[in-house]
């Protein structure tokens, strides 16, 4: 049933946001230290679980396989609820310090990425 | 009377609202990609787009500070774009990921995300010495804030940083979310972000959930799942290292 899919994945949501909060509050730091990342293992070790006859039936994997499908709508929301306003007025200084850090960031991906191919070959 | 009713359904079904609001926005992208680009600006960066300035304007007329969502009308938006939905679709962008690239996160993972912290602190302060900020306190909070709009009020309310200060950093993680939304799509074919590899040093190196989750759909949403694995460690990284030893480095400097 779809609500399985679904219950599924809320439940792998939680427990991730559960232990990040943990994860936070034992490094004593006031955020949450990667919850989503933990729910995102979680599902897939629990949706990868048992033998090829018990695998999620279609019906499960569309309750999952729709949030999944919802993920560019629900970011153009998000960009939607931006403060770009505050952004945008927080001054030259604000907005030089964020465009040099992007900047920057992006400009260290080729190297990284170049240092930590290693032996696999995955392009 | 027409108008009014109309008002007051819309308003009171917020979510359901929102759901229209953002479908129609999605369907004039994706037309204004085919029509006017001719494909080569991908819909998604355009609905991105579209979706930052009307966030801009709704920051303009009602002086809130959750952008279109402040208009009462658009309220749903907000709980649609909120962090709730957000993390939960991107889990579900998790399923049917390859395990093994996940898996592989590991160490180049956690130095992408070690690396992207410090890169950005480091120029965040910078950028504040030089305009006249010689205070440790203030120039700390500063560079946190330049790795993401959390970080830095995190670090500014620990050092007791001026209001003033910390609203800066977070003007300063807000320009660098808006920028990575905007900007990763184009830079993406040069710094060849098309993989499961480089996405997660991608998500490890810009640290910020919504900058990452918006610039990766606006690329190819099949790396979300990668890049969002790493950027979800990166504001605790950023936590943890801004007020303690960055802090201490800064005040040797200054």
């Amino acid at each position: 049933m779809v609500i399985y899919g679904v219950a599924l994945l809320s439940f792998c949501m939680l427990v991730g946001v559960f232990l990040g909060d943990m994860l936070g509050e034992v490094m004593g730091v006031q955020a949450n230290v990667g919850g989503v990342g933990i729910a995102m293992l979680l599902l897939l070790v629990l949706s990868n679980l048992g033998s090829a006859e018990r695998k999620l039936s279609p019906f499960t994997e569309k309750g999952i396989g729709f949030w999944s499908a919802m993920y560019i709508p629900i970011v153009v929301a998000m960009a939607a609820r931006q403060n770009v306003f505050s952004a945008l007025s927080g001054g030259w200084m604000a907005i030089v310090a964020g465009v040099a850090a992007v900047s920057a960031s992006f400009a260290m991906i080729p190297l990284l990425a170049h240092l930590g191919r290693g032996g696999q070959d995955d392009s | 009377m027409i108008l009014e009713t109309l008002e007051n359904v819309l308003a009171s079904n917020g979510l359901i609202t929102a759901f229209m609001f953002v479908g129609a926005l999605v369907w004039l992208s994706y037309l204004i990609s085919a029509k006017l680009t001719r494909g080569q600006v991908h819909g998604s960066a355009i609905a991105i787009a579209l979706g930052l300035v009307l966030a801009w304007w709704g920051g303009f007329t009602t002086g809130g500070s959750r952008g279109l969502s402040d208009i009462p009308l658009l309220a749903g938006v907000g709980v649609l774009g909120g962090s709730m939905f957000r993390d939960f679709a991107i889990v579900a962008t998790a399923f049917g990921a390859d395990v093994r690239a996940l898996k592989g996160a590991g160490a180049v993972g956690a130095l992408s995300i070690v690396i992207g912290v410090l890169l950005s602190f480091v120029i965040g302060a910078v950028v504040a010495v030089s305009f006249g900020y010689t205070d440790p306190v203030a120039v700390t909070t500063i560079g946190a804030g330049a790795a993401t709009y959390i970080v830095g009020p995190v670090t500014g309310t620990a050092l007791g940083a001026s209001s003033e200060v910390i609203a800066l950093s977070v003007a300063a993680g807000l320009t660098k979310s808006v920028l990575v939304m905007i900007g990763t799509p184009f830079v993406a074919p040069h710094i060849g972000l098309n993989n499961a590899h480089s996405a997660l040093i991608y998500g490890g190196l810009m640290g910020t959930t919504s900058g990452v989750a918006g610039g990766l759909a606006a690329t190819d949403p099949k790396l979300v799942p990668y890049g969002a694995m790493t950027a979800t460690f990166y504001t605790g990284a950023g936590c943890l290292l801004a007020p303690s030893i960055l802090y201490f480095v800064v005040e040797l400097f200054l």
